[in-house]
């Protein structure tokens, strides 16, 4: 009897073990096959000095053939390094946004994956999730920190030292349907904005929905509030807003968002605008059902691929900057926008390192910013020789004059201010807050963020 | 017993007969308490532990507040509202779908032509995943007539207008609660389907020659006889409601402006959208207490009745 106990508690344990070891197996995603040791019988670049290397890459580039880009640079760097694997996984917006969060939090960061700079990366690197790659820019003299626009590159630092580097930066403008604006007898796009909202009526009398905006996704409309602030405050209002010598219940941001309740009395936007995602958005420009939505530059792209016969509307397309407000300190030039990059996970190898350089290149640049397709506007110097949409080169050409850039406040802002500012937003745009209870809901959440 | 073994195997066994048997018990039980242990039991511990702290999520816990989380929960008119929200889905889970059921389980319950085709397609909603359903209402939802059904359906009516389904602070709630309802009218169907089973068909008939017609009879006789499946379906729809999470937050992530607002996406939102964890956690500790209190005190109210009865 006790020998049977004995085998019986010795079965139950290892049961027991194996049930908590299925149980417990956290946020590890797929296992690394490991690639098979090709013999290497062509010239390679360098030779490969490490073992096998697994690289995990997510990004949120979900349209086909921009997706395709990645993958084929993917497929050139492992041809060239053969001991490298490039796990590449591609995940929507929020749901990356999502994903990378619990990721975050588990302690165990993708080593390459999509950044948008600012204050979120600043938290991530503040708690240690991101590598430091200064001695990798500023390798053989600072070559690789050299080929950035200097704008740009300083998104992805924090404290003086880089996480990441950007392949994207643009800026937030009106991307509008110059047909659809003829037809309401409007001839050029209104640079003020007393003319902006006589257009808005124009439109509206002509039976064409003025604007879409994914309200559902808030940081749509928040672009419409940010600009507000930036044309009537300028530079120094929000940065000394940020930086505590000024304060986010400043008559600037209180006008903002009379003038957003204002619009939003007119009636501009589409049905259900409160809780049409981005998506939605993108759709009712692409299919021609409005005249104009505000967005950064990878609108055509998106509004195409959304589009019902994924042409988007094609040379009706046209851009403009946001409208300058009468009497504000701002100037027209300044520049709302940001763009995208990539951050390095604290964990990365140093493949994942040269990867990204390879990503970097003026010839890699050159395939998404070239062709009348594009979707990024190149940062890395030479790269923008490639660009020949006619749109793209506009925005860059504009965002060329700002001489204030202001990076997107939901990316700028730590994560729990970013939060606020586009509940608050959110809340102007329903008109359940009035402009001063925004203002003050944002500076109650900077007093706890950013007061510390 | 131990006499008995000691007789047949020469000497005393190791451990009494009854202290064998307890043994036997604990280790069969140890892999399931594990796993209960490790996903429930240590899981509240930590969100109790960081209740009582800011945190940000990264690193350890190090900003103590004590009980300031609880203070600002309690004192948050979003949290009223998510509260309100609660009590209103869980009112109408009551007043409309568990009577639905009911009315569609006694429907299919009798002899009615291709009972078992309804019952599977009354059945299949919940075993769709919860995240397909809400996409699939979304797209059902959507207000360009040209892409939502249900807009394309109105509109065909002359004269009505394309309705903001899920942009409206009115709407938005009752919206979710169709896709709710949809999904899970089906589990209590099936509940009620089983406790209708029991009933038996003597009584029935001897109400019908009593001269009882139809309403009569499920309201005399089907109802009380089916108590404690009500009790049982009032119970589970009571709880899922308070805890109702993915269908919120992948339709409209508790808005527009926090319309659709309930306890779970608070939570997740101040959790993992605004990095208060210590907040989050403490908003998770305030569920189970409110989830708690109501199960004690339903099964103690409900069931104390059916253990009189019995004895």
């Amino acid at each position: 009897m006790p020998r049977k106990m004995l085998v019986l508690i010795g079965l139950v344990l290892i049961a027991a073990l194996a049930m908590t070891a299925c149980g417990t197996a956290t946020t590890a995603t797929t296992a690394p096959d490991k690639p098979t040791a090709k013999p290497v019988d062509q010239p390679t670049v360098e030779p490969t000095k490490e073992g096998p290397v697994t690289i995990r890459w997510w990004h949120i580039t979900t349209q086909e053939d921009q997706k395709a880009v990645w993958q084929k640079l993917a497929d050139e760097y492992t041809a060239l390094h053969p001991n490298v694997t490039i796990e590449i996984q591609v995940l929507e917006n929020e749901a990356f946004k999502t994903k990378l969060t619990t990721v975050m939090q588990s302690g165990d960061p993708p080593d390459i994956f999509q950044s948008w700079g600012g204050g979120v990366l600043n938290e991530y690197a503040e708690a240690g999730l991101l590598r430091n790659i200064d001695a990798e820019l500023d390798a053989d003299g600072g070559a690789w920190r050299s080929s950035f626009g200097e704008g740009a590159l300083g998104v992805y630092s924090y404290k003086d030292a880089n996480y990441g580097v950007p392949w994207d930066m643009g800026m937030i403008g009106w991307w509008y349907n110059k047909a659809l604006f003829t037809q309401a007898g409007i001839a050029e796009f209104p640079k003020t904005w007393s003319e902006f909202t006589a257009d808005v009526t124009k439109l509206k009398d002509a039976g064409i929905v003025p604007i879409s905006v994914g309200m559902g996704d808030k940081w749509p409309g928040m672009h419409m509030w940010a600009y507000l602030v930036t044309r009537i405050g300028g530079k120094d209002n929000f940065q000394g807003a940020v930086l505590r010598t000024g304060k986010f219940t400043d008559a600037p941001f209180v006008e903002a968002g009379v003038k957003i309740q204002e619009l939003v009395d007119m009636n501009p936007f589409q049905d259900g605008f409160l809780g049409a995602t981005y998506g939605d958005e993108a759709t009712a420009m692409g299919n021609g059902k409005v005249a104009m939505e505000l967005m950064g530059q990878w609108a055509p792209a998106v509004e195409k691929a959304n589009s019902v016969d994924q042409l988007g509307i094609g040379d009706n397309l046209d851009w403009a900057p946001f409208p300058m407000v009468e009497g504000g300190k701002g100037d027209p030039n300044d520049a709302v926008g940001g763009g995208n990059g990539f951050a390095i996970g604290k964990n990365a190898p140093d493949a994942a390192v040269d990867f990204v350089k390879y990503l970097t290149r003026p010839e890699s640049q050159l395939l998404c910013a070239s062709g009348s397709g594009a979707w990024c506007i190149p940062v890395v110097k030479g790269g923008e020789a490639g660009m020949s949409d006619p749109l793209m080169m506009k925005l860059q050409a504009q965002l060329a004059l700002a001489k204030y850039f202001q990076l997107y406040y939901d990316q700028a802002l730590p994560p729990a201010m970013g939060s606020v500012v586009n509940d608050s937003v959110q809340a102007l745009f329903a008109k359940t807050m009035t402009p001063e209870q925004a203002a003050q809901a944002i500076e109650d959440s900077a007093k706890q963020e950013l007061d510390k | 017993m131990d006499t008995a073994v000691a007789k047949k195997t020469g000497r005393m066994p190791l451990l009494s007969y009854k202290a064998q048997n307890n043994l036997t018990i604990l280790l069969f039980l140890l892999p399931a308490f594990l796993l209960f242990f490790l996903f429930i039991i240590y899981p509240i511990v930590q969100s109790v532990y960081y209740s009582f702290f800011s945190w940000k999520g990264f690193g350890p816990a190090t900003d103590f507040v004590g009980l300031d989380n609880f203070a600002q929960i309690l004192k948050d008119t979003i949290f009223h509202k998510a509260i309100f929200n609660g009590l209103l889905i869980i009112a109408m889970s009551l007043g409309i779908q568990l009577p639905l059921s009911l009315a569609l389980a006694i429907m299919v319950g009798r002899d009615l032509p291709g009972r078992g085709f309804f019952r599977m397609i009354f059945f299949m909603p919940y075993v769709v995943s919860e995240v397909i359903a809400a996409i699939a209402f979304m797209g059902l939802y959507n207000p360009d007539p040209t892409r939502g059904l249900i807009n394309a359906l109105i509109t065909l009516i002359p004269g009505v207008e394309p309705i903001g389904w899920m942009g409206s602070r009115e709407l938005v709630l009752p919206c979710i609660f169709v896709v709710m309802t949809w999904k899970y009218f089906g589990l209590h169907m099936l509940l009620f389907l089983a406790g209708l089973q029991s009933i038996p068909t003597e009584v029935e008939e001897a109400a019908r020659i009593d001269g009882a017609n139809s309403w009569q009879l499920v309201r005399f006789i089907t109802i009380p006889m089916l108590a404690n499946t009500i009790r049982t379906c009032m119970y589970l729809s009571i709880l899922g409601s308070l805890q109702q999470f993915v269908l919120v937050w992948v339709m409209t992530k508790g808005g527009p402006v926090n319309a659709s607002e309930v306890m779970s996406s608070y939570m997740y939102r101040y959790s993992f959208v605004r990095f208060w964890l210590g907040y989050g956690s403490a908003v998770a500790i305030v569920m189970l207490l409110i989830s708690l209190v109501f199960s004690i005190g339903y099964l103690r109210i409900v069931r104390q009745p059916e253990y009189l009865a019995a004895s």
